[in-house]
């Protein structure tokens, strides 16, 4: 069962959730947390734990001065402008490079080979029996934050249960987070705000055939606009927080509802067997 | 023309609220850039009447021709993003992974093709308080940060005669956030008081620093916990970052979003008068820094 929580607008909770679910189920079974906002990985400050980390790499052309014959055919092959052709020399600026490879292949004079360049940490932690954390960090003015992403996927990818907390936003970060889930949980917010980036995650998740339920969190009971939005549809409201200064203030100092007040433990079990309905894989 | 960004490092920290008040509340002329182009919420506030439309194209998509392909697989072992996908001998490319490299092309010039496509649209509007450009991502589309440096674009070119370009931005600290404070003269971050707004603060005045624009913080919602905003305070003296306000939480806020205006022009209420007093000390700041350029 992998899952997902994602929200299109920043700061609605998805952490919030990710957390309490994670911190629920591990004391049941075992659960793996994966932290893919990497731009501004949180969750490690929920459970603090000794971490084990190592970086992340991604490979990136070095030419070889001594056979480069400055033809530029790399410089014109490259769609990221990444490379560019001087009369006596190339220049490679590594923030554009996506890593293609595509520079290596084009070289007639064999004058390039790959070297690995750090983007990005992955960290793993075991904060409490039954829950393993991972998460990755992307080096700060780096801008991939996909290779960081897709790391942090690969070493859980044969964990059974695995819980993605995902950026904000609709653009690749999220599709990388979300690719090969089976299900996700968006997080919204009863404002407009909320509602416009639930449409936008609600069609990125549409798009990619990944079943999804919704979250309201914050609730200050005005929600009709969220709750029209969800019955046109076709979307599921899997649970509701309400807006409280003490669920504020829980989260603000890093602990997590569940583990501050154990009675909301019975809402996020609730959540996961309603996850799993979604999904397909049952109870 | 003096180039101000708001952005937060963590998401939903009021960046939005701010930009829109900041837009009614700063004097002299004004053009607007809504860079969180994945979730642009600005219009939400501003209410732009669009004037036209762009098409934005960042990477290309490979596309493989059914009828010469002779299902080889070369292709498939040398893209690195897994864009390539068989079914029961068909190739096709996956639109969301694919990045527009041209790999397979090289490998099989004779089937395969890149193609343009159309993965957003720039909008350009009129607003109360000025030009607003502004624009829609394809849910899912990838090359967030070109768009961002295409909106920045529009909104300087034909402005240049406006006293400040603001821009609301994006969350976190990659290629939008990059692409947003890359060229700007200042920084206003939004930041709470927790443990994660703290943590995230950190991070995006880390990436700030390699850019160098001047940095303002305010801190939102402070009085939800009044001794880490306090933490956060003293943390702003020591990286020598002046700190322009704090604003309370406060009902109005949401209010005012659900009735679609800045809440400084909701009437009074103990967040516009916060946002009122720390706009005031921003326009001083940009007066000091328009005069030493």
């Amino acid at each position: 069962m992998k899952l997902a929580v994602a929200s299109g607008k920043g700061g609605t909770g998805k952490s919030m959730v990710a957390a309490n679910l994670a911190f629920t189920l591990a004391g049941t079974e075992p659960v793996t947390l994966v932290d893919c906002d990497v731009e501004e990985p949180d969750l490690h400050l929920f459970f603090p734990a000794a971490a084990v980390t190592s970086d992340v790499t991604v490979p990136v052309p070095v030419i070889d001065e001594t056979k480069c014959q400055h033809c530029g055919l790399c410089a014109d092959f490259c769609q990221y402008g990444a490379l560019a052709a001087l009369p006596d020399r190339i220049l490679f600026f590594p923030e554009l490079c996506h890593s293609c490879g595509g520079c290596r292949l084009v070289c007639p004079n064999d004058a390039i080979h790959e070297e690995p360049r750090r983007v990005g940490t992955l960290s793993m932690a075991d904060p409490q029996p039954g829950l393993k954390l991972i998460w990755g960090t992307l080096d700060t003015g780096s801008p991939h934050a996909v290779p960081v992403i897709r790391e942090a996927k690969k070493a859980a990818a044969n964990a059974p249960v695995v819980i993605y907390d995902t950026a904000p936003g609709t653009s690749c970060p999220v599709v990388e987070a979300l690719d090969g889930c089976d299900t996700c949980i968006l997080v919204t917010e009863s404002t407009p705000f909320g509602l416009h980036d639930l449409q936008l995650a609600a069609d990125v998740a549409a798009r990619m055939d990944i079943p999804a339920g919704i979250v309201i969190n914050r609730s200050d009971g005005k929600d009709e606009m969220t709750l029209r939005f969800c019955a046109d549809h076709d979307l599921d409201v899997l649970m509701t927080i309400p807006f409280s200064r003490e669920i504020a203030a829980i989260q603000s100092r890093g602990d997590l509802l569940c583990r501050a007040r154990p009675e909301w433990q019975k809402d996020f079990c609730s959540l996961f067997i309603k996850c799993k309905t979604l999904a397909g894989v049952g109870p | 023309m003096i180039r101000l960004a708001v952005i937060s490092g963590k998401g939903g920290t009021g960046k939005t609220m701010v930009t829109a008040a900041l837009a009614h509340l700063l004097k002299g002329s004004v053009v607007l850039a809504d860079c969180d182009v994945d979730a642009a919420n600005l219009e939400l506030l501003l209410h732009p009447r669009l004037i036209r439309t762009d098409p934005f194209s960042g990477s290309k998509l490979a596309v493989i021709d059914p009828a010469a392909c002779t299902q080889c697989g070369e292709c498939k072992k040398y893209c690195r993003f897994d864009a390539i996908e068989s079914n029961g001998g068909t190739f096709r490319i996956s639109p969301l992974r694919c990045e527009g490299c041209g790999v397979c092309v090289h490998i099989c010039p004779a089937a395969i093709s890149l193609q343009p496509r159309q993965t957003g649209e720039i909008r350009s509007s009129a607003t109360d308080r000025g030009h607003l450009v502004h624009a829609a991502l394809v849910p899912g589309a990838g090359n967030s940060g070109l768009l961002v440096h295409a909106v920045k674009k529009t909104a300087m070119e034909g402005n240049e005669q406006c006293d400040l370009l603001l821009i609301d931005g994006p969350p976190g600290t990659g290629c939008p956030l990059i692409s947003t404070i890359s060229g700007t003269d200042a920084v206003l971050i939004v930041t709470e008081p927790s443990v994660s707004g703290i943590h995230d603060l950190e991070r995006v005045v880390a990436v700030c620093r390699q850019f160098r624009p001047r940095m303002y913080i305010i801190i939102n919602r402070f009085d939800l916990d009044t001794t880490r905003a306090d933490a956060i305070e003293t943390w702003c003296r020591t990286q020598g970052i002046p700190l322009l306000g704090r604003i309370p939480f406060d009902p109005a806020v949401i209010d005012a979003v659900r009735a679609g205006i800045p809440v400084t022009t909701a009437g009074p209420s103990p967040a516009a008068k916060a946002i009122q007093t720390l706009a005031a000390k921003l326009e001083q700041e940009l007066t000091d820094l328009g005069r030493k350029r």
